[in-house]
């Protein structure tokens, strides 16, 4: 185990951690503006996962195109659920709002149980065999691919409530919905449209994913606690600290995987989910509520 | 008039009692192994309750003390061939102990509601890793306790026997639970349990040690839920920690306090029936369909809709409509 | 219970020199008053006075960054909500907070329970009784939440008085009562005071409430005090006069 072995570790682990964050991304989003913790989005990440597996088998179209039908799709689910369901439960006691969307898992996760059996899946793209040279490194192309596109739809989603005219009025609906309100805005269609991005980003997450691991039913539990652990690491709300956070845990999971037994290291980020929910609950990039 | 409702709820409660005694003889091995679900369910669904319910504290891990429990007793039983009911006494330190650590670092520094569940979970989840890689309790392969010799009496004290014997035994633990749960919540610390539950600034306002008395629910509910952990060990003869600590387990043995309600006595015990009569009857139902999975899709419109159209529980609703309302529980 | 004391009995409360800072904003600074045993005492000024940063200060809600609160001759600056409440303090709160799941009974049986080795029942007896003096009595049964404003403020005050507290702070007792609701509330504090000897802290704006219930005024303004004496000399004091006194809710 040499210097380039590490570096090779570490080059694996930061690009696989982009994709994580932009499946955290999705999670951050709805909490910060609707201080909803969505507990489905392990499972509507899996569902992203096989509706890729899907489009390519059945259709050929490889996950990188089929993202923005994967994510649009995903939008719908999103904005849908919000609007008929999730809306009524915006102000009740917290632990009401996490059962339901833990009732909304636990439903989704089982049809697709049903529908694709427990079987893992997976996709093998002439890509998939292939590496990147940067030097002494060896990055694997679809590795590269993947943290790319991720990156590139986080600038999308910077861009989109940076400058766009929706994007100010969410984020204005996150300040202040009473004032939002007043000024005009329909705060229940902003919030569908944001838990609409949310679900869209770990959609998008899932097509890239897809790449990366083998997707199977009960993959969508691990996920949603390992988005958890990104996202209060990085601080809920942040999107900065997604990323950030989302890099971090692929780093550690990725150091951890070779520094220690690879099945121990998810023990290891729940040691740091634990240190974190004491020592800095706002987590790094997050603001003391 | 209070005093005759009160009697015809201690008169219906010891009328299901007595039947649920006789039931053995004359119901089968497969209905009496229902029965023990429920039970079972109900005794675990008490457990979380006390600390859900009656203090406000949301624990999404509580497998964690269901398996400490187990593996306390299983492994005692295996390596030492430590009767279950000593094996108990090392499960609940231990849970207790965990609860402890828990609900510690938990109040101390400050964490609540969504946070504290997450950090429930997280504990959860490393144990279960834990145990998956400690060979002395058998690691992920799992630990495997020795059944006893067939047609061999039934021996409580080691927990070999029939179905019959095992059915007895949870029996009691629930009933004794039910009771010592209506015990407490008639004294003092239930009252101030309720007070934490309800608005915990002005508990503390009023004089009230609120960290001991949250306490106090957190070692008591994960002592009474790792008693539950050491049944299952002896009932099943098997344990995972993959299945064990899992947080399907911790869900579902949360599901059947959030149907029947939160915080009730009898809530816990009208859930497991409701749960279990919606798995019974699916599998009677669907038994080619992909079982498990019809189960819990099942379960998670039960509870969606528990939660959209009665989240207070089905006991309130019921209790009402009896009219079966005595102190309000 | 002292009967041939050498030595008077120390003022009930004593406040010295107390201050507070929120990252550089001094929201109270170098308040010192005195509380006398058995008497009612208003804390009054406009809003953003400091009066009810000081009531929390004493309470135990929030630390003082500087000074000294005395408690019958004990010292019990810094020390949290519980703990002054076990010294013998008793709080309402201004947004009333009943414990809406429980009975209006069950409500006050909590801070009753502290005492009598929380035996149950004398706990309910004790609520019993102080439900009647609140003239609450016939609702003991009902669910607190089913309670309109008027008497969750009676229950506000019933739960602190199951404490047996020596000292009972009031925070905003009065607001948003209706003038009879206000000259109920009076007369049960009134009747309180005389007949238990109980010594009451309040902060108020409703005048009405400060002329008739107290025996003293301390004024705030602007974190500081400005002005104190019996209500009559208060009301006619130019520097109180001159800020903003606090209107009358007819």
């Amino acid at each position: 185990m040499d210097a380039t072995f590490f570096m090779n570790v570490i080059s694996a682990g930061l690009l696989t951690g982009l994709v994580y964050g932009l499946m955290a991304l999705g999670l951050s989003v709805i909490f910060g503006v609707m201080r909803v913790v969505n507990f489905a989005h392990g499972d509507m990440m899996v569902v992203a996962m096989y509706a890729a597996f899907l489009l390519y088998t059945k259709l050929g179209i490889e996950p990188v195109p089929a993202l923005p039908l994967v994510a649009g799709g995903l939008f719908v689910v999103g904005y849908l659920l919000q609007r008929f369901l999730i809306n009524h439960f915006l102000g009740v006691t917290e632990h009401i709002q996490f059962l339901l969307l833990l009732s909304v898992a636990m439903i989704i996760t089982n049809v697709v149980l049903m529908v694709f059996g427990p079987d893992a899946r997976n996709i093998q793209l002439d890509a998939s065999f292939e590496s990147y040279s940067l030097g002494p490194l060896v990055l694997d192309k679809v590795r590269v691919i993947a943290a790319f596109t991720a990156g590139g739809v986080a600038a999308l989603l910077w861009a989109f409530f940076r400058y766009t005219t929706t994007g100010t009025a969410i984020r204005a609906c996150a300040d202040n919905p009473v004032g939002a309100r007043v000024v005009g805005l329909n705060v229940e269609k902003l919030y569908a449209i944001t838990f609409g991005i949310g679900t869209a980003c770990v959609g998008a997450a899932g097509c890239l994913l897809l790449l990366l691991v083998d997707v199977h039913p009960h993959l969508s539990s691990d996920y949603t606690l390992l988005g958890f652990i990104i996202v209060i690491l990085g601080g809920l709300g942040s999107l900065g600290g997604a990323l950030l956070g989302g890099i971090l845990v692929g780093l550690s999971e990725a150091l951890s995987g070779v520094l220690i037994a690879p099945s121990l290291k998810s023990m290891f980020s729940f040691g740091l989910l634990i240190l974190i929910l004491l020592l800095r609950p706002q987590g790094i990039l997050g603001k003391k509520p | 008039m209070s005093a005759l409702l009160q009697d015809r709820r201690a008169v219906l409660l010891l009328g299901l009692l007595a039947i649920l005694a006789l039931a053995p003889l004359a119901a089968g091995d497969y209905m009496l192994s229902i029965l023990i679900t429920v039970l079972l369910q109900a005794y675990l669904g008490m457990s979380w309750n006390v600390m859900m319910g009656f203090a406000g504290q949301f624990s999404l891990g509580h497998a964690l003390y269901v398996g400490l429990g187990a593996y306390a007793g299983g492994a005692l039983f295996v390596h030492y061939g430590t009767p279950p009911w000593i094996g108990a006494f090392a499960g609940m330190a231990v849970s207790a102990a965990a609860g402890a650590v828990i609900g510690t670092l938990g109040f101390r520094f400050k964490v609540m509601g969504v946070y504290f569940a997450l950090l429930t979970i997280a504990f959860a989840e490393f144990t279960r890793v834990l145990f998956d890689h400690w060979g002395w309790v058998g690691a992920s392969s799992g630990l495997f306790l020795p059944p006893a010799p067939n047609n061999s009496p039934d021996n409580l004290w080691l927990l070999r026997g029939s179905t019959t014997m095992f059915y007895y035994v949870i029996l009691g633990m629930t009933a004794g639970a039910f009771w010592f749960c209506r015990a407490l919540l008639m004294r003092r610390i239930g009252y101030y349990w309720q007070a934490i539950r309800e608005d915990q600034d002005a508990a503390d306002a009023l004089g009230i040690d609120v960290f001991r008395n949250k306490m106090i629910a957190v070692l008591i509910s994960a002592s009474m839920t790792s008693l539950g952990g050491m049944f299952l060990a002896f009932f099943n003869n098997n344990l995972y920690p993959e299945s064990i600590f899992s947080m399907h387990r911790s869900i579902e043995l949360m599901l059947g306090t959030i149907i029947g309600g939160i915080g009730t006595l009898f809530g816990p015990i009208l859930g497991a029936v409701v749960l279990t009569a919606l798995g019974e009857g699916l599998t009677i139902l669907g038994a080619h369909i992909g079982i498990d999975g019809v189960k819990q899709i099942a379960y998670g419109i039960c509870l969606m809709l528990i939660l959209v159209l009665k989240p207070g529980g089905l006991w309130p609703w019921l209790r009402k409509l009896l009219r079966l309302e005595g102190d309000g529980r | 219970m002292n009967t041939a004391a050498p030595m008077p009995l120390p003022p009930m409360l004593v406040v010295e020199n107390l201050g507070k800072s929120f990252r550089g904003l001094r929201a109270v600074n170098a308040v010192a008053f005195t509380v006398p045993r058995g008497d009612i005492v208003a804390l009054i000024g406009p809003n953003g006075a400091g009066k009810t940063t000081t009531f929390n200060l004493i309470a135990g809600a929030l630390p003082p960054s500087d000074g000294k609160v005395v408690l019958d001759g004990e010292d019990v600056t810094g020390l949290g909500q519980a703990a002054i409440c076990r010294a013998g303090v008793g709080r309402t709160f201004q947004i009333v907070k009943p414990f809406a799941g429980l009975t209006v009974e069950e409500n006050v049986m909590v801070g009753a329970l502290r005492h009598d080795n929380g035996d149950v029942e004398k706990a309910r007896a004790a609520s019993r009784a102080i439900l009647d003096l609140l003239e609450l009595g016939d609702r003991a049964k009902d669910p607190a939440q089913t309670l309109t404003l008027p008497d969750r403020k009676r229950l506000e005050v019933a739960k602190a008085l199951a404490t047996r507290p020596k000292l009972l702070l009031l925070d905003e007792v009065m607001a948003g009562l209706r003038p009879v609701e206000c000259d109920r509330m009076v007369a049960i504090l009134t009747g309180l005071n005389r007949e238990t000897g109980l010594t009451i802290l309040l902060i108020e704006h409703v005048m009405r409430a400060v002329m008739a219930l107290s025996h003293h005024v301390v004024v705030l303004h602007h974190g500081e005090k400005i002005a104190e004496g019996t209500p009559a000399e208060v009301t006619s004091h130019p520097k109180v006069l001159e800020c903003y006194l606090g209107e009358d809710h007819e």
